[in-house]
């Protein structure tokens, strides 16, 4: 769909010369493939409100950080895995009732409008777009030490999601049946909690907090739909997320009025609408389901 | 440092609470402000009971949120940001309702759609910011509110999307609260299931439009959710619980626009706060009178069994 920009922009030596781009495309990486792992497990085990309660936290996180003077990345992780802690805390089994996620998240967002005005007006200026950085991001401002940051604490992610994903799986897919078999459902739902809200705090530096979302919902719902084998999904799942992450790049590099943040959301949904074009599985499925 | 502030802002709390609301009401948009708060709370309270009962949250966040695409799109090609609001929402509530639910896996399909049909909208919002270079200052007030310039037409044009969303919401009322409590006995007695739930839906899409107005897109969600489960906590009768649900946002929203007033915090940040500490009052007033009936269980409906 964009191949006729992509053929048209200039060479793609010099794009992958510039600094600012490799540092976007290390950092992308990584933060793409955790965010694909992720957000298989958060697609299957139904808690995809969950990853969006967390981008809004990410946003609170961030602006305490800079109002109160602290360094983005303890504001960002402290914020978002305390509060994955905390809605596992609140729900039975480290599940959160949506109604209890949408009141905490929509006042912690609300203390998020109150840090950036505190932050706004209490600094001088040249600040005033930290909030709207933070909410839509800005990879292609990573130095080259954020970016190889970024790029092993996704690295992280992925091994630890990983290390979890047989158990996880089948926690997610039949939970009583993994409780009586021995598995530690309960822990398990902590750790993918804590693990989601890594995710969130360090795709915030790429996509923003606002958009985090669709880096977790987009690749995960699009490979669900196009297998329903896990481990193929789970692979298809990182994989969907990094080519969309460097096509996403790519076409903002091509057109450089689009924001990166746009080009990433815009390729993800694109290929998430493709898999509604084709819809053999849901058909057979329903088959299926009306022989049974 | 808020104290001075408020010396700096020159609209000091003066505990003379008459004198303090006259001198707040001769400003013809504080007054505005307060008509349209009025409006928008009585349709965010009562639409947002029938989202908790229906446990639609993720809808109902996702079709508030969309508002602000639709907002800065339509400042973008030169429109009034109301058709933005209302053109956005609605659509979005359409796109929800297209996929087809029942069953496990469709309701797994469901919220992965909603997240991607809200992380897209919202990049095409900030692809719209980035496109009109002159809005970013206002991209913070479309986010987290203003309740300041609000003209005397607006509030003609809320209470008009008002009144509409609450008739029609009156109409299809009781078979979408049976639809919303039993969905698969309603359906079996021939209520038509499906399509009111692209209505509620619609409806909910508009009357998130016209909120986004006056608390910006992000905190939307707090007047719909809040409330609603405040009065979820308290009783689990429909009538009373509606009731209760558009009191108590009426009640937040006025007292947010008073302190956002007098302070220099915005009225988001106050209307999520009052809204949050109702809610956990009203928990754990539930819980406490769960304890003193001991054995018996507290009258919860589902929506405050997590607490």
């Amino acid at each position: 769909m964009t191949s006729p920009v992509l053929l048209a922009a200039p060479g793609w030596a010099p794009a992958l010369g510039q600094p600012f781009f490799q540092h976007a495309l290390v950092a992308g990486t990584g933060i793409a493939a955790a965010a694909g792992l992720v957000g298989y497990f958060l697609v299957l085990r139904a808690q995809v409100f969950t990853g969006d309660a967390l981008s809004h936290v990410a946003f609170t996180g961030a602006l305490a950080a800079f109002a109160l003077g602290a360094s983005l990345r303890i504001g960002l992780y402290g914020g978002c895995i305390a509060f994955a802690l905390l809605l596992g805390v609140l729900g039975k089994r480290g599940r959160a009732d949506d109604v209890v996620i949408g009141s905490v998240f929509s006042w912690i967002l609300g203390l998020g409008a109150f840090f950036l005005t505190l932050y706004t007006t209490s600094r001088s200026a040249g600040n005033g777009n930290a909030g709207v950085g933070v909410l839509f991001g800005s990879i292609f401002g990573l130095s080259s030490g954020q970016a190889l940051t970024a790029a092993l604490v996704g690295a992280g992610i992925c091994a630890a999601v990983l290390a979890v994903a047989r158990p996880l799986l089948f926690a997610s897919v039949d939970e009583a049946v993994a409780a009586a078999r021995g598995v530690p459902v309960r822990v398990l739902g902590f750790v993918f909690l804590a693990l989601v809200g890594a995710c969130a705090a360090e795709a915030t530096q790429a996509v923003g907090s606002l958009l985090i979302l669709g880096l977790l919902a987009a690749p995960a719902g699009a490979a669900q739909r196009m297998t329903v084998r896990p481990f193929l999904a789970l692979a298809l799942s990182a994989g969907l997320a990094v080519a969309e992450m460097w096509a996403g790049l790519a076409m903002s590099y091509a057109v450089p009025k689009t924001p990166p943040s746009f080009g990433i959301l815009a390729v993800a949904t694109a290929v998430y609408g493709a898999t509604f074009l084709r819809k053999p599985r849901g058909r057979r499925a329903a088959a299926a389901a009306n022989a049974a | 440092m808020s104290a001075l502030l408020q010396l700096a802002d020159g609209a000091a709390w003066s505990w003379n609470p008459a004198e303090d609301l006259r001198q707040m009401w001769a400003f013809p948009f504080m007054v505005n402000a307060f008509r349209a708060g009025t409006i928008v709370a009585v349709t965010a309270g009562v639409m947002g009971w029938f989202m908790v009962l229906r446990r639609q949250s993720f809808a109902g966040h996702t079709l508030a949120v969309v508002g602000f695409p639709g907002a800065s799109g339509a400042v973008l090609v030169g429109v009034g940001a109301t058709y933005g609001y209302f053109a956005f929402c609605v659509a979005a509530a359409l796109v929800i309702a297209a996929v087809p639910r029942g069953g496990r896996s469709g309701g797994v399909q469901e919220s992965a759609l909603t997240g991607t049909v809200q992380a897209f909208l919202l990049a095409c919002g900030f692809l719209f910011t980035a496109l009109y270079k002159g809005l970013l200052g206002g991209t913070t007030s479309l986010l987290f509110g203003s309740f300041l310039g609000i003209t005397t037409r607006q509030v003609w044009v809320l209470l008009a999307v008002a009144a509409a969303v609450l008739a029609a919401l009156a109409v299809i009322g009781r078979p979408l609260l049976f639809a919303s409590v039993d969905p698969d006995v309603a359906a079996a007695r021939g209520v038509p299931v499906r399509s009111l739930s692209t209505a509620f839906l619609v409806l909910l899409g508009a009357a998130a439009a016209g909120t986004s107005q006056i608390t910006g897109t992000l905190l939307v969600f707090a007047l719909l959710v809040m409330p609603a489960a405040t009065a979820q906590a308290l009783t689990a009768r429909p009538g009373p619980g509606l009731l209760l649900s558009a009191a108590v946002a009426v009640a937040v929203t006025w007292l947010g626009l008073t302190v956002a007033y007098f302070t220099p915090y915005p009225i988001g940040f106050w209307v999520t706060t009052f809204a949050f500490g109702c809610n956990v009052l009203a928990r754990a007033g539930a819980f406490a009178a769960g304890r003193l009936r001991a054995g018996t269980p507290a009258p919860l409906p589902a929506a405050g069994g997590a607490a």
